[in-house]
């Protein structure tokens, strides 16, 4: 398949996005702006221990305190019939989703809920938490993924038994699961090399960071009709699990969408909801929860540290003729991290003969692990792209030429199966060398680092509906929460078909009543699947307009085109815009609605190489950006302007992962830094402006070729930095953060490995 | 919790005295948060923010008289207390960002009494008074009396430090902080170092002062400095003994903003960078 060029008037330009205004003004309605008449505050009850058995909770004392209407504990929440619900990039399953939301037997993580409580004011609220006695028996606890793999290490679950391996465990353990991607012949491959590393590295957890806390109002009726508002990256996800939840009908719960400040794929599952539903059942009243910023840190998704060993094996030429990569990830509470996807993707950028990558889900004590944009990616790139830098180095190579003489093309065959159809990994490559940032010069203490990265993105359902009002003006319906400038996307490639301006098309992201099912904002797949039902969306409707000029003229409608917004007649030069036709409907038909709703196939990869320049303090080991450079495959860029900003984010959210962010733990296993004090994401300042260069390979499956570009931008920082400082110092950075304390300890260790050596 | 916020500094002293929990609030940035947190609660706070003495920076025969309550931004803004005290002014205009700038108070950062506090090693480098006025009068100490732990000072019941005072210096003066933070801003010293400088003619240190933060329960004075520094003109010896005197006067502690090895050895390094600043800054200086 390939892409016929258009020429395009919308897309591809810079229009004021529709809800910039509400945004800057502070007009936009978050969660937590939204208030009900005869409204209770909740709170919740949090375990204060890392693994503990729960013996007993009484909440009498709490009950009868003046002003406390409802408290909940986990024999509140039957236990759903066992499940999964697919969330984006993650499937969820229902049970350990009930466990997780409140505690039963076991508390698994500092921070896991073991009780709730609605009350008239937020004080009283807190004052009830207090009077909750909770007995338990405290357990010892892992949470270092290779501890925790080990035989004598503390078991979470005593009903888990690896999958995935041959002959099924007997004893239960923490491995959930072992996963393995591999083809050709390794041992034939290190054969075949001149040279092959080998190197293991660590990541800490890390947390998605984004702004807006968890909050909800949910208000549940006598009837059993409930209304729930929240900011999430999918109201229909919340829909879906809140009534798999409380046993409810799908039509009896109205789930509305709040602007939402930040998901990051963080806000694809439920913490609050079902709780808010549960107390504002027991209450009778509606009910507000919202997180503390704490409490988004020690119990919402954080991202799995990981642990592991990527070896390489490069012929002189350049070849890479082989990869053996383990790469084990913790999942948290309860099984089910990312690192199939560090698996899959890893080499991805890269047409390798000979692979064998095997990834294992580790259950710890930390709050169950949840999306973090290109979930796994970041991880497995970090590993094998570090070791690329090391073999280009060894070989004598330009790190761009090398990755550039390996690099996946169309028509290679992906390491997770499908072949790849056009893909901008070598346009990613020779943009970046030809890059003004390449050959500019480094001072002292400077140094570049490269890394490419490879997210594979998603399709999945979407639907859109087209209202064309009387004014000419269109009403764009539809149900992604617009976590990246989508409303001003879809809207622009509306407008683009009707051949009108994007402002004449206002978009509006509805609630769980209002449109069919649509699938999450996630896997990057907004732009790509919901602007693909748009665009048929907008041709039903064009379809529709057409007819009725065909009508109004009394002729065929084959004779009747479509052009600058307006219906055309083929063979005369009589024209209709969309207000002379809408003002019509009445007389021709009734209101005109196009309408799709559809489940999208064929998303494209998105390739992306990162240049980074750094500058390593030798006294303090604080690390400086001096200059980023982003460059990756968009496709076609709807708005230029939100994929830089994709680009950017991901880029500056990668930094922080790269320099300072991680989950610290005291001996007992509770979080030390929940806080945005101690886990130091960047600030403004931290950062350079991150150049993005867009490059366009377009995606023949969508209709102006997009392909998504939310998540791969966050995949290279992590080993484009490292590498960056090694060229500055001559020292590998493998265990991260790099943080000045471990930066100054790995500079003085080699120092001293110098003067010995 | 009751909230007074009185014009006089004998008003102030009376709430405070008349009230027992009661504490004061000046700018309210480590107070505030304290509050919301949970980790402090307070029966009544005293604003202090509407007492004119607390609010003004006068330039007097003593030197600078800088109010408790000034904030940050009115410090940096002041163009005669920067060019007298750079140092000190620095350690104010770190405090933060811009919003906290608007807020946050030498005294509240100093009764704070956080180990990491930014102005502290600056004021005590700088040979800074407290004045003090409380029910039984006023008194001035040194401002490295008046932390004596992370969150507890010498000040009595009742008491508010209202001014600090920097002494008129010599010619050939000036001071410099520097502190170490992972990031650029909104964050808490891992270790810090102030550095006060009077040179000879020649350029020789005729007169020097240090004083390290965020390395000690509290801020300390480098009793060692004086030794090293004066009569020589920096030479790199110089300040590699400055780096090690600091470094063993350090008592740090290992916590997740860094370990005791770190702290000791990035003190060290900041106190080699204060000192050559503010040496570069006296060489100009009138
Ligand atoms: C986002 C953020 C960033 C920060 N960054 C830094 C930083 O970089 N460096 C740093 O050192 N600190 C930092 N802080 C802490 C804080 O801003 C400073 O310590 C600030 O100087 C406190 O001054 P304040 O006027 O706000 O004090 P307040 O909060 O009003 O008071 C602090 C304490 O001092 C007492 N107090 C205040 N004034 C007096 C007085 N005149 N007499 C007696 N007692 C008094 C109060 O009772 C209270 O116990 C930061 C705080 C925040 C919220």
């Amino acid at each position: 398949m390939t892409y016929e060029p258009k020429n395009l008037r919308v897309v591809g330009t810079r229009p004021i996005r529709h809800d910039g205004a509400d945004k800057v003004t502070g007009r936009a309605n978050y969660a937590s702006d939204f208030t009900l008449p005869g409204m209770l505050w909740g709170r919740v009850l949090r375990s204060p221990h890392a693994h503990t058995r729960v013996i007993s909770i009484n909440t009498d004392k709490a009950r009868a305190l003046p002003g406390v209407k409802a408290v909940i504990t986990g024999a509140d929440l039957t236990l759903p019939p066992p499940g999964i619900t697919q969330a984006g990039e993650s499937a969820i399953n229902t049970q350990h989703l009930a466990k997780n939301l409140l505690a039963r037997d076991k508390v698994f993580y500092d921070g896991h809920p073991v009780a709730a409580v609605a009350a008239i004011s937020e004080a009283i609220a807190q004052q009830a938490l207090g009077l909750i006695e909770v007995v338990y028996e405290v357990l010892p606890h892992v949470i270092d993924v290779d501890e925790a793999m080990r035989d004598d290490a503390p078991l979470l679950h005593d009903d888990l038994f690896t999958e995935g391996v041959e002959p099924k465990p007997e004893k239960p353990s923490n491995i959930a699961k072992r996963i393995f991607v591999g083809k050709g012949d390794i041992a034939k491959g290190f054969a075949e090399a001149d040279i092959v590393i080998e190197r293991s590295f660590t990541t800490k957890a890390v947390h998605q960071g984004y702004i807006e806390p968890q909050g909800v109002v949910a208000n549940y009726a006598e009837d059993g009709q409930a209304m729930v508002w929240c900011s999430s990256q999918g109201q229909f996800l919340i829909r879906d699990l809140c009534i798999t939840m409380l046993g409810m009908e799908a039509s009896s719960l109205k789930v509305i969408p709040a602007e939402i400040g930040g998901g990051f794929g963080g806000k694809t599952t439920v913490y609050l909801e079902p709780l808010a539903l549960m107390l504002s059942k027991a209450a009778g009243r509606p009910v507000k929860l919202t997180m503390t910023r704490g409490e988004v840190l020690r119990a919402t998704g954080p991202h799995s540290g990981s642990s592991m060993t990527a070896k390489i094996g490069a012929m002189k030429d350049g070849t890479i003729t082989t990869a053996e990569v383990v790469i084990k990830f913790q999942a948290g509470a309860f099984p089910g991290s990312p690192v199939g996807a560090a698996v899959m993707f890893c080499s991805a950028p890269y047409d390798i003969p000979n692979l064998s990558i095997t990834g294992y889900d580790v259950v710890v004590n930390i709050p169950k692990i949840h999306a973090y944009r290109a979930p796994g990616a970041p991880n497995g790139a970090f590993a094998f792209e570090t070791v690329l830098d090391e073999l280009a180095r060894e070989l004598k190579m330009d790190p761009i030429d090398f990755r550039a003489k390996n690099s996946a093309v169309e028509g290679s065959k992906s390491p997770y199966g499908p072949t790849h159809g056009p893909i901008g990994g070598i346009e990613c490559l020779s943009s970046a060398k030809n890059h003004p940032h390449y050959k500019a010069n480094l001072g002292p203490n400077q140094g570049r680092g490269v890394a490419s990265g490879f997210w594979i993105n998603i399709g999945g359902q979407s639907a859109a509906t087209v209202v064309v009002n009387r004014d000419g003006t269109i009403s764009l319906v539809e149900g992604c929460p617009d976590i990246g400038g989508t409303r001003a996307s879809l809207a622009m490639m509306c407008a683009e078909v009707l051949g009108i301006v994007a402002e004449k098309v206002r978009p509006s992201i509805v609630d769980t009543t209002a449109i069919a099912f649509n699938d999450v904002t996630g896997g990057s797949r907004v732009t790509f699947a919901t602007g693909i039902a748009v665009v048929q969306a907008t041709e039903d409707a064009v379809r529709q307009m057409r007819e009725r000029a065909a009508k109004m003229w009394d002729i065929e409608v084959d004779q009747v085109g479509w052009r600058d917004g307006a219906a055309q007649e083929l063979n005369g030069n009589r024209s209709l815009t969309i207000s002379q036709i809408a003002q019509k409907a009445a007389k021709t038909g009734g209101q005109i609605m196009g309408h799709a709703s559809i489940n999208a196939h064929g998303a494209g990869p998105s390739l992306t190489t990162h240049l980074c320049d750094v500058e390593v303090d030798r006294e303090t080991g604080k690390i400086t950006i001096l200059r980023y450079t982003t460059f990756q495959d968009a496709g076609k860029a709807v708005h230029p302007s939100y994929v830089e900003g994709q680009m950017q984010g991901g880029a500056a959210q990668g930094i922080g992962w790269a320099l300072n962010e991680e989950y610290i733990h005291d001996a007992q296993g509770r979080l030390e830094n929940a806080g945005f004090l101690d886990y130091r994401m960047p600030v403004a300042s931290d950062l350079p402006m991150i150049d993005a260069v867009i490059i366009e390979v377009p995606n023949p499956n969508h209709p102006f070729g997009v392909r998504g570009v939310g998540e791969a931008p966050i995949v290279p920082p992590l080993a484009a930095i490292a590498n960056a400082i090694y060229d500055a110092t001559g020292v590998r950075m493998r265990d991260l953060p790099f943080s000045p304390p471990k930066v100054l300890a790995a500079l003085e260790a080699a120092g001293k490995a110098k003067a010995n050596g | 919790m009751q909230y007074q916020s009185p014009a006089s500094i004998d008003e102030a002293v009376a709430a405070l005295a008349s009230i027992g929990g009661a504490c004061v609030l000046a700018g309210g940035t480590d107070l505030l948060v304290q509050l919301r947190s949970g980790t402090a609660s307070r029966a009544a706070v005293i604003d202090v923010k509407n007492i004119a003495a607390l609010r003004a920076i006068a330039e007097t025969a003593d030197g600078f008289r800088i109010g408790a309550a000034v904030c940050g931004a009115d410090i940096t803004e002041h163009a005669a207390l920067v060019a007298a005290w750079p140092g000190v002014a620095e350690a104010a205009g770190l405090i933060g960002s811009t919003q906290i700038q608007g807020r946050a108070s030498l005294g509240g950062n100093v009764c704070n009494a956080s180990p990491a506090a930014d102005t502290t090693p600056a004021l005590i480098a700088a040979r800074a008074v407290a004045e003090i006025v409380g029910p039984n009068g006023k008194r001035s100490i040194p401002v490295e009396q008046i932390a004596t732990g992370p969150g507890k000072t010498s000040l009595a019941s009742g008491e508010i430090v209202v001014s600090f005072l920097l002494p008129t210096r010599p010619a050939r003066s000036a001071d410099a902080y520097l502190r170490l933070i992972p990031r650029t801003e909104m964050d808490i010293a891992v270790a810090g170092a102030g550095v006060n400088l009077t040179l000879g003619e020649d350029g020789t240190i005729a007169d020097a002062r240090v004083a390290i933060g965020a390395v000690a329960p509290t801020a300390l004075v480098l009793d060692a400095a004086p030794g090293i520094l004066v009569g020589t003109k920096l030479d790199e010896a110089t300040l590699a003994t400055l780096a090690e005197a600091a470094g063993a006067a350090a008592r740090p502690i290992d916590d997740k903003r860094g370990t005791i090895d770190y702290r000791r050895k990035v003190v060290g390094v900041l106190a080699k960078r204060a000192a050559l600043i503010a040496y570069g800054r006296a060489k100009g200086a009138r």
